[in-house]
């Protein structure tokens, strides 16, 4: 067969595959599929549906084993993103996604484009995207690159989301120098839909019209794909025109157009125009459909004139969409997308070959048998390595003041607050914020309703160095706590696991461990997982980031009025620690910043002892018996209470007298509860038959935090430690905590 | 009151602002399409907050040539009450009701937060429902918020009771004035105390669920003023 391309094309050799990133084999294996080979236009489609981050070929045979299923299920992973029933007939919608590659290399577009890219995820379903939030990692805070690295990604995120109009309200974001040459930044968004009126990707109906809607296609982000499932090296400044350029207003337009257009009965199945752009969403959707696929490249929309079916099939450009619409139906959606001022155009038809065939300037450019893209993609079984749990290593305590412990926790990086960041995000926008960041979860008001979603991502990615199946299992019980600190029931999950090449058996093992430590904690919390992603390859000259499979957690609030923050709210109120622990202190905060140093292993989790502790607190609050509570994580206990006192403007005296493990320790499973002296009382009467342990640590009272033996430091001087790192060191003030 | 709030493509707080409208005065409210040139009789319009046109331009300079503004202006003039908020105030400067302009904010980043306003004149259509010189607590949410007029103009502004809101201290974090306002200023009005801009989002505190609720002062004020 002869096909046809505008230009002469070099042929594709495997040196040209290799480029593509496609390993000798794979090329092989591609030939041997295909019975010929491929043409340069096909040969860049296998490569990018090959890649790793399309295909996960390396995850796909672990991601199976994390549980998926739960009765308020109604969508999991699979399609653009996962649905949960949150009553009325209505469900929430939400994923997370990594953007680590793109904003290591061009900060502001590459964390702009990663909120713009779930936001899609979220809407195709047919969802109006109510909520985001973000988990981001930098470098040492003294690697030259950091502090443009922190001000470039946060000013991206806010670009982005405040000009769509959707509130950013929480997320977390940590350094740690495993992420000096590769930071993190992933992406997550919740949309609110009818259950009844929800949209998926696989195609149907033979002839049926495929639509391309959105913004024109541009020469931009030709090879993300195969960039995001990369190694970096010195070099990768180089790969910055392979970063694509957000426009978040024609994303608003994108989001009113589709939704309504989706009112509607027109569409048949939709994906949004993601990674690999037309390739993999028009390979994707006809696979799911069982059905073939027939594009007219001429009718693309494009920017520009003399752009290659290379070129336009591979183009990354944001803000696209493909549609399957019911015959017929193409006048009612060019009449809406006219209105919006955005391209939409009939590009081509479903057929029953199952075939991808593409034409140029009329000719076939590409024809190539869906089957051989998709069912014969290579799937690895990588061999990998266990970690075993470290020795418990000796812990010296530092002879030094708790109080003046507490402030240099406060004044880190870590521990300090990030208000910095999150006075940059739009949170209040949609006027349904009924909490955002800074407690345990956020919660925006189901609108027009008393119900609530509580929101959060959760991940300590030390723990997970030091113990991966410890740390995958932490990740996922912080996040079941920390709704369960609102009073919320936990839903369900999504993941973005982060981890560096499978390609080496040490980080191989550290994904199947921390999928085994997340799967235990799902099964034993029926929080099960609905909707994720996989960032491999995230190293730098062979330096792995921590693994971070960070988790976006999502719980349902029945009744708006009952509910809790960690703000304490009266003076005399007393305060209760929930759960026990001996002072771990190993791969703790305190060990990091006063002690110099990460070793030992995370504190164990006990997952039984989590739910009985969760489904306390939630009860407590569903009951209105409690309104004051918050997680106890990293920092320990003394640090929570700091951050209770200061959220509430309100002192706390402690009558307890403890050493530094005890005040600074991660023993998990733990809450602080505060309430009035006769409701902590009868609490304190009734733990001990409930199986829980109860103690009594002091109250809420004047305008100082007050240690037994040490003098009071006042609310103005927490305030400042907690307040003062990160604006000192984004303006130079500072290199280090 | 017969209100009606206009959209235009980037707009993104007219449902909000919809939903405060409808709270304070129970009758439901007409949207406009920016490129409708003819509006219905109407006692209040709303210029939304949002990113009319992405702003990619000066923040509201397109949307002060959309087709609808043409009307809007002509019903300014007849005296029908105009509110503008956030980017609706930036697009009343851009359309010549109000007097100065908005710049992008003197720490040249985007601010979200509470910030506390005082109320400088109580005798308004927007403002009945206050005493002056009270202090409401309101977030705002923008990157180009700077209030800036020539110091003749502010002035006069100020000598004719034309600052409708300053910010001032309270109870919440940061500095009082977080945009670099020139003397503090928030809010103003037309000379004929007709047309309000102003950058804080009233329709964000008009629930307890919000943190708070003084924004809902504004909207009783116009129901008071104009049902």
């Amino acid at each position: 067969m002869s096909l046809a391309g505008e230009r002469r094309e070099p042929p594709a050799t495997p040196a040209l595959a290799a480029e593509h990133g496609l390993k000798g084999e794979e090329f092989a294996r591609l030939v041997r599929a295909l019975g010929r080979q491929p043409n340069l236009a096909e040969l860049g489609i296998f490569a990018a549906m090959w890649s790793e981050h399309c295909s996960y070929k390396s995850s796909k045979v672990w991601l199976k084993r994390l549980p998926t299923k739960a009765p308020w299920v109604v969508c999991g992973p699979g399609e653009n993103a996962g649905a949960v029933d949150i009553g009325d007939g209505q469900v929430a919608v939400f994923k997370m996604e990594s953007h680590n590659h793109p904003s290591f290399i061009e900060p502001y577009q590459g964390a702009a484009t990663g909120v713009g890219g779930i936001l899609r995820d979220v809407f195709t379903m047919g969802a109006r995207p109510i909520a985001n939030l973000n988990a981001l990692r930098f470098g040492d805070p003294a690697h030259a690159k950091t502090r443009h690295l922190v001000s470039g990604v946060v000013a991206g995120i806010g670009g982005y989301g405040n000009c769509v109009g959707v509130p950013t309200v929480g997320g977390e974001c940590s350094f740690h120098p495993a992420y000096n040459g590769n930071i993190l930044v992933n992406a997550m968004t919740v949309g609110l839909a009818e259950g009844k009126r929800l949209f998926f990707s696989a195609a149907a109906g033979i002839g049926n019209p495929v639509v391309y809607v959105g913004s024109k296609t541009g020469r931009d982000g030709i090879h993300g794909a195969t960039m995001a499932s990369a190694e970096f090296d010195e070099d990768s400044e180089a790969k910055r025109p392979t970063v694509q350029v957000g426009d978040p207003f024609t994303e608003k337009l994108l989001i009113e157009a589709c939704l309504e257009l989706m009112a509607t009965d027109a569409i048949v199945a939709v994906q949004d125009m993601g990674a690999a752009g037309l390739t993999s969403s028009s390979v994707e959707m006809a696979a799911k459909g069982g059905v073939g696929i027939e594009l007219d490249l001429d009718a693309v929309p494009t920017r520009e004139a003399g752009m290659s079916a290379y070129e336009i099939m591979l183009s990354e450009s944001q803000e696209r969409m493909l549609m399957i619409l019911r015959p017929g139906a193409e006048a009612a959606a060019q009449r809406i997308f006219a209105k919006w001022e955005l391209a939409c155009a009939v590009i081509g038809r479903i057929t029953n070959t199952g075939r991808l065939v593409a034409r140029r300037h009329g000719k076939p450019a590409v024809d190539l048998p869906l089957a051989a893209l998709v069912e014969a993609a290579p799937v690895y079984e990588r061999p990998w390595t266990a970690a075993p749990l470290p020795q418990p290593v000796p812990i010296r305590v530092a002879a030094l003041p708790t109080g003046q412990v507490l402030l240099r926790l406060l004044n880190s990086p870590d521990l300090g607050s990030k208000r910095w960041i999150c006075q940059q995000y739009d949170h209040t926008v949609m006027a349904d914020t009924v909490a955002s960041a800074g407690g345990d979860a956020a919660i925006v008001r189901v609108h027009g309703t008393t119900k609530g979603l509580a929101l959060l991502t959760e991940c300590t990615p030390r723990y997970c160095q030091a113990h991966p199946r410890t740390g995958g299992r932490q990740a996922v019980a912080e996040a079941w706590r920390n709704l369960c600190a609102v009073g919320a029931r936990p839903l369900a999950i999504t993941d973005c696991m982060n981890f560096g090449s499978p390609e080496r058996p040490e980080v191989m093992g550290q994904f199947a461990e921390c999928i085994e430590g997340m799967r235990e904690a799902c099964l034993a919390l029926d929080f099960p997982v609905v909707s994720g992603n996989v960032s491999l390859y995230n190293e730098t000259n062979g330096n792995a980031v921590l693994p971070t499979p960070a988790i976006g957690g999502v719980g349902l609030l029945a009744d708006l009025g009952r509910r809790a923050s960690h703000a304490l709210k009266r003076a005399g109120d007393v305060l209760l620690l929930l759960g026990e622990g001996p002072g771990h202190l190993a791969q703790s905060q305190y060990q990091r910043l006063i002690l110099g140093h990460e070793a030992g292993p995370p504190p164990p989790v006990d997952l039984s002892g989590e739910r009985r502790a969760g489904e306390f607190v939630r009860r407590l609050i569903a009951e209105g018996q409690l309104d004051t509570c918050h997680d106890v994580s990293e920092g320990g206990l003394l640090v929570a209470l700091a951050e209770m006192a200061l959220a509430g403007n309100l002192g706390i005296a402690l009558t307890t007298a403890e050493g530094h493990a005890f005040w600074f320790g991660e023993d998990q499973g733990r809450y602080l509860l505060a309430l009035p002296e006769a409701a902590a009382d009868s609490l304190l009467a009734g733990a001990e038959t409930a199986g829980l342990r109860l103690r009594r640590l002091g109250s809420a009272a004047g305008d100082a935090l007050t240690l037994r033996g040490e003098p009071p430091i006042s609310l103005q001087t927490l305030r400042k430690a907690h307040e003062g790192w990160l604006p000192a060191y984004v303006a130079g003030d500072t290199d280090k905590g | 009151m017969k209100a009606a709030v206009v959209v235009f493509p980037g707009s993104n707080c007219d449902r909000d602002v919809k939903v405060a409208l409808e709270q304070a005065t129970s009758k439901p409210v007409h949207m406009v399409w920016h490129g409708e040139a003819e509006l219905p009789k109407l006692d209040l319009i709303v210029l939304p907050g949002g990113f009319s046109y992405g702003d990619y331009l000066r923040s509201g300079a397109m949307a002060a040539h959309s087709p609808v503004m043409g009307t809007v202006v002509e019903r300014a003039k007849q005296g029908v009450a105009v509110l503008g908020i956030c980017n609706g105030f930036q697009i009343l400067t851009e359309a010549g009701l109000l007097p100065g302009a908005l710049l992008p904010n003197a720490g040249l980043k985007f601010i979200c937060r509470d910030v506390h306003v005082r109320v400088e004149q109580s005798q308004t259509v927007f403002t009945n429902a206050c005493e002056a010189g009270s202090v409401l607590r309101i977030p705002i949410a923008h990157h180009d918020g700077q209030y800036f007029a020539d110091a003749d103009v502010l002035d006069r502004l100020e000598g004719e009771g034309q600052v409708a809101f300053r910010y001032c201290q309270g109870p919440a974090a940061g500095p009082a004035n977080p945009n670099g306002s020139a003397r503090d200023i928030a809010g103003v009005f037309n000379a004929g105390r007709t047309v309000l801009g102003l950058m804080p989002h009233p329709e964000r505190a008009v629930d307890p669920l919000h943190g708070g609720s003084d924004g809902r002062a504004l909207f009783q004020s116009l129901v008071a003023a104009l049902a």
